[in-house]
């Protein structure tokens, strides 16, 4: 969000100076002027969209919820029974699938956090130095985040298919009896797709990043340097701290990542064994011959708490001090 | 000027400079390389790389399988479906998230904090956990003449309105906050003189938002070009899949040849690759202003 990656954010300078009116009172004095054809203009225009993604996003989601807790084939609203803790009782003693899909999800953003995110910082750095070329290096770092996953999935399966592919090409793996099979070995499989999803979430926080340190005060770093600090002094104890609020927004990003993973698995394997995430048990559970709909929302409900559990909380942050500004 | 005083002071150091750029350079071929290894088994033939295997030096370099892969797979007919579902859901939700962020940006400030709430928080969902029930909801939906399949499910209607309703919630953030640094004495002033809330809204507050527009329609086109997601589940048809899904289907017809699948895929990069490298100030400014988004 604006607000967060940069101290000179548009909130910033709307915001009135102190002694000015108070805030609420502007758009009293607007309604006081409105006419009935402008009331019904507001209602018009706030109403549609609000409806349209309540509809769509809330209502769905809040359904979610409702049907995990029933069984339903689907066919006439008659069908559907209550019940109770069943589906969730079957997710998570029964399901063969389920927890490796919670610990995939989880290596995910673990991995992300650690590797791609800090060097993302790292290249920011460096090309926040006013270097020549700046922009072709940043061009060609974040070229993997505009391309699609699923163009990447296909791209990065010329680099691991096990006869044709690159790397076993590249080792000698690529003949009979030396085979590594980078998508189909379960222990292999979920660090090959992590390498590609580092590879274009570099990218993507450097990007972040980039925009976080142009807000950095500059006569921040000209005074740490006249006290003698070194850069890496410089950075960690003057730069680093200031980008708090890139941090926070990156640690988002990355969690909400991680818990939509989804693309890049499907064109790999499909989260066959080895690659299961939670997303694509969802899925597989609705494409798939035997759709369940109740067990099917218990999952997603899963996936609805943990993310509920990072956005929530954040949102209130981020408007509280958008609210205080 | 700090900020020269400080390059002035740097430029002595040459040696750290060099080292700095040969590692950039270094890590920015290591970047492109998955791409570039595509693009160079794309332009080899498939009898060459069979024979003499991928890593070789090759004999020849042309654009066939590029030409096979778009016309054997009809790939002009799924990129005129990705431009009936992108267009009007890029428009759409523009229009509608604009109009909101200009209520509660200029209307109701009690009532902003809430809605903003929701509608942000609905964004950062992850797709799938609203999957399950929307699936059948559009499967119950019937929208007999409207759309061909006669139902939500499986249509171009559909996904136009589930991208607009995810889309919107970012975009409608993003505008308010834009639209909150315009000065309140703009749209008071037309108040006064008697303006209508949809000329203030059309005449004077939209021309003014045309940067964040320009970033979000960028952001927005290339988002909704790449969706993966929405289209696998929501369309059964595979001739009525956008171009993003449709490659699933088709790298399937030319499972053996890896060069023409390699080809297919990097056709489907090519219109975002253009949008990015002629708009990539307003794609990378539209990020950072809404970097909340996944």
């Amino acid at each position: 969000m604006s607000i967060d990656t940069s101290p000179k954010s548009p909130e910033a300078a709307a915001v009135p100076p102190p002694g000015h009116a108070p805030v609420k009172r502007v758009p009293q004095g607007h309604k006081r002027l409105l006419t009935r054809r402008d009331r019904i203009t507001l209602a018009f225009m706030a109403g549609v969209p609000t409806v349209l993604h309540v509809a769509l996003v809330w209502v769905t989601a809040l359904a979610s919820i409702a049907l995990a807790f029933t069984s339903w084939d689907g066919i006439g609203f008659d069908s559907i029974k209550w019940v109770g803790l069943d589906n969730f009782k079957q997710l998570f003693t029964d399901n063969p699938q389920f927890w490796p899909a919670v610990e995939h999800n989880i290596i995910w953003f673990v991995v992300l956090i650690l590797i791609p995110t800090p060097f993302g910082l790292f290249l920011a750095v460096q090309l926040d130095k006013n270097i020549r070329f700046s922009r072709v290096y940043q061009t060609a770092f974040f070229l993997p985040v505009v391309v699609s996953l699923a163009v990447t999935g296909f791209v990065w399966q010329l680099v691991y298919n096990p006869d044709t592919g690159l790397i076993n090409s590249l080792i000698g793996a690529n003949k009979p009896g030396h085979y590594i099979d980078w998508i189909g070995n379960p222990h292999l499989n979920l660090w090959a797709v992590l390498i590609a999803a580092s590879w274009r979430h570099t990218g993507y926080m450097m990007i972040l990043y980039l925009a976080g340190l142009k807000g950095v005060d500059p006569s921040l770093r000209e005074a740490s340097s006249l006290d003698g600090a070194n850069e890496w002094q410089t950075f960690k104890n003057v730069i680093f701290p200031t980008l708090r609020p890139t941090n926070t927004v990156v640690l988002v990003v990355t969690i909400i990542e991680a818990l939509r993973a989804f693309d890049l698995v499907f064109v790999f394997n499909k989260g066959a064994q080895g690659t299961e995430l939670l997303s694509i048990l969802i899925t597989n559970n609705i494409i798939g011959e035997s759709s369940r709909i109740g067990y099917g929302s218990a999952i997603a409900v899963v996936l609805l708490v943990i993310s509920l559990a990072v956005i929530i909380p954040y949102l209130i942050a981020t408007f509280r001090k958008e609210r205080q500004a | 000027m700090s900020t020269a005083v400080i390059a002035k002071k740097r430029t002595p150091v040459r040696p750290a400079r060099i080292l700095l750029h040969t590692f950039l350079v270094v890590t920015s071929l290591a970047w492109l390389a998955p791409l570039l290894w595509a693009v160079f088994a794309a332009l080899r033939p498939y009898s060459e790389t069979s024979n003499k295997g991928y890593v070789s030096w090759p004999d020849k370099l042309n654009f066939d399988n590029f030409k096979n892969a778009f016309e054997q797979s009809d790939m002009m007919h799924y990129f005129g479906n990705t431009l009936i579902i992108a267009v009007p859901a890029v428009l759409i939700t523009l229009v509608l998230s604009s109009m909101v962020a200009f209520y509660v940006s200029r209307f109701d400030f009690r009532l902003n904090i809430f809605l903003l709430l929701v509608f942000t928080a609905g964004n950062l969902l992850p797709q799938q956990v609203i999957i399950t029930p929307l699936y059948r909801m559009y499967l119950l939906i019937n929208l007999p003449g409207i759309t061909m399949s006669g139902k939500l499910y499986d249509s171009a209607l559909g996904l136009v309105l589930i991208h607009v309703a995810f889309q919107s919630g970012f975009c409608a953030f993003v505008l308010s906050n834009y639209m909150r640094m315009l000065p309140h004495e703009l749209t008071e002033a037309a108040l006064v003189d008697g303006a209508s809330v949809w000329r203030m809204y059309w005449q004077i507050v939209l021309p003014l938002c045309k940067p964040a527009m320009a970033a979000l329609a960028t952001l927005l086109s290339i988002w909704i070009y790449n969706d993966f997601f929405w289209a696998i589940v929501l369309i059964s048809t595979g001739e009525n899949m956008p171009i993003t899904s449709a490659l699933n289907n088709l790298s399937g017809q030319y499972f053996t040849d890896p060069n023409l699948v390699a080809a297919g895929a990097l056709l489907t990069a090519i219109p975002t690759l253009i949008v990015y490298f002629v708009l990539q100030r307003q794609f990378v400014s539209g990020l950072t202003l809404g970097a909340n988004k996944g």
